[in-house]
């Protein structure tokens, strides 16, 4: 038996062990990993996941049973410290030792900190791992206590230092991102995109700093400066390195192994370090002189050094690395490719810049405008895969490549499609599966949808990026098998939404085992198919969420939202964010005789937390009493409609936006739909009501309101379209009957108008057909359905009030008065908040 | 805050001692769960009245540690009878408390028996 040491148990380390134990020489061999953090591997590339939910686990390569499951010696916490090559052994920091016949240097690097002065201050962070971050969210958890309008700054505008600079953001704080060179991201982005990228992060709240020298960090043991001229100082609580890294190369350099000037360990191609019997691999390898710095070649390597250690000595690693990157940024699309920048000598490049809407696409082309050498892609990165593809496998472009980038309005062609590529096209780098690979596993049945797909060959298991791809790959095979891609909702269900909401219509069920026992696949009903059986029977018959309350979602059954201790926030409606001054006391008289801790919310409302269950019909009985009713925030249903003062008040203003912003939100309010909708009026053209970040957006203009539908905020901001131009109260209200109406029949299970709108087969053109010219002939039912929502609402909170057997619900205990003894609270400027979780 | 868990333990039907009764049947809803407070307790009980079958496990979600088990939809994974925590979506089976959807430690489940239109949870102590 030969004995393997693996020393770095990172994500590099981890995928050496994954293919190693995968071979079938395997069984000749014993692994020992050793790692020096606490835990086992994790994925780093996700690291920025842990500040949503604060879940290590989540992150793992794998559990700690799988290295045991597979004979491999896990020991974390244990760094090694010495390698003796002359007896061929290792001594960890507990003076433990070992020997091995093969030694596989994975110990990745570390944040290359810059020799600043202060920079040893408190508040000054890396960015590295799962201890980094929860170091991070202590220190922004008390800077936030302690005054509201805290800062950080990112030292460094790189991938890393932009995904830290959305991290801060996160957290709540300030962020300013400082750069030396003169762009960001410097090496992936020439100096053009660079100035797109810098207005569309700072257009989400980034505030960038670019050609700056840090000359010393400022503050009296703790940072509160950073200065870099002599009158150029700016004020931070708080500072993350992010200037590089180091490879971890103090090990190979005490045992005399060959490193490079600038660090990491030299290797050939087979991953051999200049001792035959030591390997090296992921970014403590320099190979072509270089480190890589992405997953991706790092799991190449592994596949090497297993390869090149059973035997199999023809595994070497290629010449040429793939460095295309997309950043992960939410909201932000940037990506990059093959050669980014590309000197004149081998070829042109073609270049389409809209800064109003934050968009750059760069491609370079070889002189015979054959084949596609890179490209830059910021603000869209939607045609990334397929361009990473073309340039990857050679493929064939347009003859006039501007197409390839061109918005398809002005003569842009649609990509090919993703059948056309080759076989031996790699969609997962990380994992290097090909094409090929994944329609093979569905073309042998092993696999049937997208999640075995997943699980079969690990693509998409790596940085993501690939996924919309593989889902796109899996579904064509699918396809071109005759196989029917289902989107049935769940596995209790072979119907998809619109099919439920006819079978529902049709049948006249009026409950959930209805639909179940009658259409169902014998189970018993989960997450997922109650609340959508529920948002259907609230639009067919007008239901509110009372009546069937135990298939309601989370905030729905007690209709309020569940905030993060289980407790609830209220929302009252304020139609139009128009309050008097007597309703705006009560709110606040209400508020504090509870202690709800008070905020006004993005949709201008006033939003009251912290209500336990049992408090929840005590508020309402108080607020309806005011002349309050609900304000459905709680529900996949009309939130706000914003307005502006319009020509009320405004000097500008061309109509009475708020008026009609009331009469519309008092229109729709209470109505379920497939997700939640927001509305916006705006009195004239300076847009104050932000009315095209909305699903149905009014601007005001001479002659009546153009009408904008499908935007949305979020994740995805969009805005919405331009649907119908000058037209008057009354057929903004027909169209937007029609409209809603069919996008409650038609969606799927929490797709947002936008999504709905953008998937429709003919897009905006043919939603014009059928909403304006009533192509179906089905405009008239449209509204009738919707006006008897109108005539049907009622306010649930009312209802539940009134209602003793309702009032029930909402009680912590059913055989008890108490209330949740577990709740903590902590104060927090003024008011109060949900102590932390751990 | 983890020592909280030590409070819940599975609890087989041959190790009760203590038959607490908890409410009446017409308390619960119908497919649905309602918390029972019994000495330092919180403990969820849901009416699976599609099978027929009456569950109880911990309120307390092991993901955040708060305590909303019984505000969570019940269903099945697979014919396994489940719960799905309202804060975020984990889903726990109500047959042996394992978490089916992650892997975060199994919660506490506990016998239940209904007599004369009560409900009653078994507990060791
Ligand atoms: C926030 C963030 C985002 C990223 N995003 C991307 C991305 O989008 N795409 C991409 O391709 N890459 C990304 N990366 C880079 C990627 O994470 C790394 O390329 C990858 O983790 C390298 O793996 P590794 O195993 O070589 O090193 P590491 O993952 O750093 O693992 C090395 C391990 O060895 C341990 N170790 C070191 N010395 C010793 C010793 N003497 N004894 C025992 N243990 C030791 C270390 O503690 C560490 O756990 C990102 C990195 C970060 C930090
Ligand atoms: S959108 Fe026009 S009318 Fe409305 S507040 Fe702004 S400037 Fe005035
Ligand atoms: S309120 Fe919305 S944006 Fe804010 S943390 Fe919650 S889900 Fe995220
Ligand atoms: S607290 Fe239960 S799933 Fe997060």
């Amino acid at each position: 038996m030969q004995q393997v040491i693996v020393v770095g148990n990172g994500m590099v380390g981890y995928k050496f062990c994954e293919k190693f134990v995968a071979q079938a020489e395997s069984k000749d061999f014993k692994i020992t990993v050793f790692g020096e953090e606490p835990r086992p591997a994790y994925d780093r590339v996700h690291l920025s996941e842990f500040f949503e939910n604060q879940d290590a686990k989540a992150l793992e390569m794998a559990p700690a049973e799988w290295y045991a499951e597979h004979n491999v010696d896990l020991i974390t916490g244990e760094r090694v410290a010495d390698i003796n090559r002359s007896s061929k052994t290792i001594t960890t920091a507990k003076d433990r030792e070992f020997s091995y016949d093969y030694l596989v240097l994975a110990t990745g690097s570390s944040p290359f900190v810059p020799p600043i002065k202060g920079v040893e201050k408190e508040g000054v962070f890396v960015y590295r791992t799962i201890e980094d971050l929860e170091d991070m969210l202590a220190y922004a958890a008390k800077i936030n206590a302690e005054k509201p309008d805290g800062r950080a700054a990112i030292l460094g505008g790189g991938l890393l230092g932009l995904e830290a600079g959305k991290a801060v953001l996160d957290m709540g704080l300030e962020p300013h991102v400082v750069e030396f060179a003169s762009k960001l991201m410097p090496r992936q982005l020439d100096s053009r995109s660079s100035q797109v990228l810098q207005l569309k992060l700072e257009s989400i709240g980034l505030n960038i700093h670019l050609s700056k020298a840090t000359n010393q960090i400022l503050g009296d043991g703790k940072i509160t400066a950073m200065e870099f001229g002599e009158d150029d100082v700016l004020d931070v609580d708080m500072l993350i390195v992010s200037a590089g890294i180091r490879p971890r190369d103090e090990l190979a350099r005490a045992c005399g192994l060959d490193v490079g000037v600038r660090g990491g360990v030299v290797v050939d191609n087979t991953m051999k370090t200049s001792d035959a019997h030591i390997y090296a691999i992921g970014e403590i390898a320099l190979y072509n002189q270089m480190i890589y710095g992405l997953v991706a070649p790092g799991y190449d390597m592994a596949d090497v050094a297993v390869q090149q250690i059973i035997g199999n000595t023809d595994k070497i690693m290629p010449a040429d690395i793939d460095m295309s990157t997309k950043l992960k940024l939410i909201g932000v699309d940037v990506a990059s490719f093959g050669e980014p920048f590309m000197p004149a000598s081998k070829g042109h490049s073609i270049i389409f810049e809209n800064k109003t809407q934050h968009l750059y696409k760069r491609i370079n082309v070889s002189h015979d405008g054959k084949k596609l050498l890179g490209g830059i892609l910021v603000g869209d990165a939607a045609d990334y895969s397929m361009l990473h593809q073309v340039y990857l496998n050679g493929m064939a472009i347009p003859e006039d490549p501007a197409q390839l980038i061109l918005p398809t309005s002005e003569g842009g062609a649609l990509l090919g499609d993703v059948m056309d590529l080759p076989d031996e096209a790699q969609i997962c780098s990380c994992e290097s599966v090909t094409k090929g690979q994944i329609c093979g596993v569905i073309e042998s049945g092993e696999a049937t949808d997208l999640g075995s797909v997943v699980s079969c060959t690990k693509a998409g298991t790596g940085c993501g990026g690939c996924k919309p791809m593989v889902a796109d790959l899996t579904n064509a095979t699918l396809k071109s098998l005759g196989i029917e891609v289902k989107d049935s909702v769940c596995e209790h269900f072979d119907y998809n939404r619109q099919d439920l909401y006819k079978i529902i219509e049709v049948k006249g069920y009026t409950t959930f085992n209805e639909v179940l026992d009658n259409h169902g696949n014998g189970g018993h009903g989960c997450e997922l198919c109650k609340p959508l059986i529920a948002s259907l029977m609230a639009t067919i018959h007008a239901d509110t969420a009372n009546k069937e309350y135990a298939i309601q979602d989370s905030n729905d059954r007690f209709l309020a939202n569940i905030q993060r201790n289980g407790t609830y926030s209220v929302v009252p409606r304020v139609p139009g964010g128009e309050i008097t001054p007597d309703k705006l006391i009560a709110l606040g008289q209400i508020a504090k005789k509870y202690d709800l801790y008070t905020k006004v919310t993005g949709g201008v409302r006033i939003d009251l937390f912290g209500a336990t269950l049992n408090q929840l019909p005590l508020i309402w009985k108080e607020l309806i009493s005011h002349g309050f009713e609900s304000g459905h925030a709680y529900g996949k249903s009309l939130r706000t409609v914003k307005t502006c003062v319009g020509s009320t008040w405004c000097r500008y203003g061309m109509d009475e936006s708020v008026s009609f912003g009331i009469e519309l939100e008092n229109r729709y309010r209470g109505i379920r739909a497939p997700h939640k909708i927001k509305g916006g009026v705006s009195g004239c053209i300076r847009e104050c009501a932000e009315a095209r970040g909305k699903d149905f957006g009014l601007i005001a203009v001479e002659g009546g309101w153009n009408l904008y539908v499908g935007g949305n905020g979020g994740a995805n901001p969009r805005h919405a379209e331009l649907f119908a131009e000058q037209i008057d109260n009354a057929t903004v209200i027909k169209y937007l009957d029609r409209y809603l109406m069919f996008y409650m029949r038609t969606a799927k299970p929490l797709q947002r108008t936008a999504a709905w709108q953008e998937r429709l087969e003919g897009g905006l053109d043919y939603l014009k057909e059928v909403i304006i010219n009533d192509k179906l002939g089905i405009a008239d039912d449209l509204e009738k359905e919707m006006q008897t929502l109108v005539n049907k609402f009622e306010c649930e909170w009312t209802q539940a009030v009134n209602d003793p057997e309702m009032m029930k619900r909402f009680n912590h205990f059913v055989n008890s008065e108490d209330e949740d003894d577990n709740l903590v609270f902590v104060p927090m400027r003024d008011q109060k908040m949900p102590e932390p979780w751990a | 805050m983890e020592n909280i868990l030590d409070t819940y333990c599975a609890t087989n039907i041959e190790d009760v001692t203590v038959w607490f009764k908890a409410a009446s049947v017409a308390d619960f809803p119908v497919d649905g769960g309602a918390c029972v407070k019994y000495k330092n307790k919180q403990i969820a009980v849901f009416n699976f009245s599609r099978l027929g079958k009456w569950y109880a496990c911990q309120n307390l979600c092991p993901h955040k540690m708060e305590m909303v088990l019984s505000r969570g939809m019940i269903g099945d994974d697979k014919g396994v009878p489940k719960v799905a925590c309202p804060l975020h979506k984990k889903t726990f089976s109500l047959e042996n408390g394992e978490n089916l959807n992650g892997d975060l430690e199994a919660i506490a489940t506990y016998p239940v028996k209904i007599d004369a239109g009560s409900v009653y949870i078994g507990f060791t102590e």
